[in-house]
């Protein structure tokens, strides 16, 4: 298959096929993919502005039953290190986000061996008394609440709206192939159930987010696999507002003898994004993993959105990697790839 | 992708680029102040692959800084000290006495080199930027050209780039009033290239220059180039404020980096090399720079203290299958070679 033609479909807005996709990934130069991600991002976003927002991740817990051997983060539930976050402290963190100007938390824990719903409930109508929007419980995490409750996930979902969920983050996506998935989580759900519960909150109304986690045990194939199945669901029910491509991070994981995926192949990935998910809106750059140079250097590769400031971030520093930036920071390199910096809330619209 | 090119404005730089042709001062300020980094690194990389084709460079090396003690005290410094200073170092020659050091100064760079030379005969000796070699023909009383030979006879093998800052007086009267001047550096390196020397170039950029200094700096350059051939490679060193009397002001970003990479690929039109310096900028971005014109990356470096005394965060040594990785990855073929660009290894 001849890569000028696909490129020439993606100018032309027209939708690339898995095969195409693959071609792309396989064969595509940085400056192929980078122009041709570059011209969509342009045509989906003409006006020069870059958002983000502020929050702050709280892991409420770091106890979690999975064990995935890409994970830095968890203790397993004999291990006496692990904790669960008072709600105290949690309120505290929540008042220091909106001190800075923060609009939303988002919150996110390891796989607990015994809360009960009921606990979860409690913690999110604890948390909604504070007046702040809730990004909260991966996939994963639903699907455990489910197991565990003995409930099917929509009513889950339904319980934990009612107590005061507002989106569900794009977390636990990792590679959306079971065969990877068998690999590298085998405690953790397989690809439709990811896929069920954003089906299902994106049917209550709910907005979430998709990400995507390469560059350990996957194909180029398997990747392409991944953004097939979040556009096509993204075509039946549009609840997605972003994507969010993040290389692996070996550092004191099961898998720390891979090697870290380089910034040069992060490029391509978050341009092929970009280019394959012709219905998703946004795209983020990934600042956390990659530091601001490249990160800054994302807008040029498919990137509208620098994701969240991050006031507080736990999982990818236990994996080693130690980038930080300010809401300044962030201000003054979107300002200098020329564009504008907006703050923004979980839905994209601008504060 | 040329259709890129010319939408992003540069179609008229990218026909002389295509052609060979060599760019003014007014294409090297229009690509300075395009915000298109991937339409200047397009042209960059075209410039790039000609003269060096897919190959990226990099040198088992280590870096030695002898002494932080210097007269200069630069504002965007963080690494030279008053020779009072209690942070003050310097490396001894067999235990010369402070005393006698000062007295006999340039003594102790020869006996340095040759120190250097009798643990290490086969070793090339890369060292004293031309601001250095200037201090040191004052101190001996001795011309640029006598002192050089005298330093090449005691084992010096070639100049690194250093130094340079940006040549406009503006900008040194405001940054480092007491250096050697532009004009003053420039001789340095010809001489030294008259004797048959090869030497670095860089430019500081990041701080308070304006666009249109860095095109005069790489423009004295290219000139100086034309007449003695003796440059190997230009490297753009990044600002870092932290520490140093300009601590105000923001860290260069990343398309400051590769814009400063590409400008000069495009521009210097002479230089077979270009360099992208990972101790300054960081593995990633020097990873990626070798599509936006550059085609060395520096090498293992060992030790470092300048940048990393204003805030460089880059780690302080790289293990050379790591740097093979990162270059392959980039989809280029890494080259180990030596300080005057003769291949050790093709990997």
């Amino acid at each position: 298959m001849d890569l000028q033609r696909i490129t020439e479909k993606g100018l032309a807005g027209e939708r690339l096929t898995a095969d195409e996709g693959l071609v792309l990934l396989e064969k595509g130069d940085l400056y192929q993919l980078g122009f041709l991600a570059n011209a969509i991002r342009r045509r989906k976003h003409p006006e020069p502005v870059v958002t983000y927002v502020v929050d702050r991740n709280i892991n409420y817990t770091d106890i979690c039953i999975s064990a995935c051997k890409f994970c830095a983060f968890f203790k397993a539930p004999e291990d006496p290190a692990g904790s669960v976050l008072s709600f105290a402290e949690l309120g505290e963190k929540i008042e220091e986000t909106k001190a800075l100007g923060g609009t939303q938390i988002l919150l996110q824990g390891g796989l607990h061996p015994d809360k009960p719903l009921e606990f979860y409930e409690e913690m999110l109508r604890f948390i909604k008394g504070h007046g702040i929007h809730i990004h909260g419980f991966s996939p994963p995490e639903v699907c455990h609440f489910a197991s565990l409750s003995g409930l099917p996930v929509l009513e889950v979902l339904i319980r934990l709206q009612q107590a005061g969920l507002d989106s569900i983050p794009g977390g636990g996506a990792e590679i959306l192939c079971d065969r990877v998935r068998r690999e590298t989580a085998p405690r953790k759900g397989l690809t439709d159930a990811w896929l069920g519960v954003m089906e299902e909150a994106h049917g209550l109304g709910m907005r979430t987010t998709a990400t995507m986690m390469f560059g350990h045990l996957e194909t180029y194939a398997e990747r392409i696999e991944h953004l097939a199945r979040v556009r096509a669901l993204q075509d039946k029910t549009g609840g997605f507002t972003a994507f969010i491509p993040w290389p692996f991070q070996p550092d004191n994981t099961a898998l720390a003898h891979l090697p870290k995926t380089t910034a040069f192949a992060y490029l391509k990935m978050l341009a092929i994004s970009r280019i394959f998910l012709d219905n998703i809106d946004n795209i983020q750059a990934s600042w956390v993993t990659q530091g601001p140079k490249i990160a800054q250097l994302s807008l040029f590769f498919g990137a509208n959105d620098f994701g969240s400031t991050m006031i507080e971030e736990n999982v990818v520093a236990a994996a080693g990697v130690g980038f930080r930036l300010s809401e300044q920071e962030i201000r003054a390199l979107v300002e200098g790839a020329g564009c504008v910096p907006r703050q923004r809330r979980m839905d994209y619209s601008l504060v | 992708m040329e259709q890129m090119v010319a939408a992003a404005g540069l179609g008229d730089i990218l026909e002389k680029v295509k052609a060979g042709e060599r760019l003014g001062f007014a294409d090297g300020v229009r690509l300075y102040k395009s915000n298109d980094i991937l339409a200047v690194g397009y042209l960059a990389n075209l410039v790039r692959e000609r003269f060096n084709g897919n190959r990226a460079y990099f040198i088992y090396n280590q870096h030695i800084n002898y002494s932080n003690i210097c007269t200069n005290l630069c504002k965007f410094c963080a690494f030279g000290k008053d020779k009072e200073s209690a942070q003050a170092y310097e490396m001894t020659v067999e235990q010369v006495k402070a005393k006698v050091r000062e007295r006999l100064a340039y003594q102790y760079y020869l006996d340095m080199l040759r120190g250097i030379k009798e643990v290490r005969p086969e070793i090339h000796i890369q060292a004293f930027t031309c601001v250095e070699i200037a201090h040191l023909a004052t101190l001996a009383g001795k011309s640029v050209t006598e002192t050089l030979k005298e330093l090449v006879a005691a084992g010096l093998g070639s100049i690194p780039g250093g130094g340079a800052e940006v040549f406009s007086p503006r900008i040194r009267k405001r940054t480092c009033e007491k250096k050697l001047s532009g004009e003053g550096w420039l001789e340095v390196a010809k001489a030294a290239h008259r004797l048959g020397l090869k030497s670095n170039a860089t430019m500081l950029y990041g701080h308070i220059e304006t666009v249109e200094e860095r095109v005069e700096h790489l423009a004295a350059l290219r000139e100086a180039q034309d007449e003695t051939g003796g440059f190997l490679t230009f490297i753009p060193l990044a600002f870092h404020p932290k520490n140093t009397e300009l601590h105000e002001l923001a860290k260069t970003t990343g398309l400051d980096d590769l814009k400063n990479i590409a400008v000069a690929r495009c521009f210097l039109d002479n230089f077979p090399h270009i360099k992208a310096y990972w101790v300054m900028i960081g593995p990633k971005l020097a990873q990626v720079a070798l599509s936006f014109g550059a085609d060395d990356v520096d090498g293992t470096v060992k030790e470092e203290l300048i940048t990393h005394m204003a805030g460089g965060e880059a780690g302080g040594a790289m293990a050379d299958t790591e740097l093979i990785r990162l270059i392959r990855d980039a989809g280029r073929q890494p080259v180990e070679r030596d300080t005057l660009y003769n291949v050790i290894r093709e990997h």
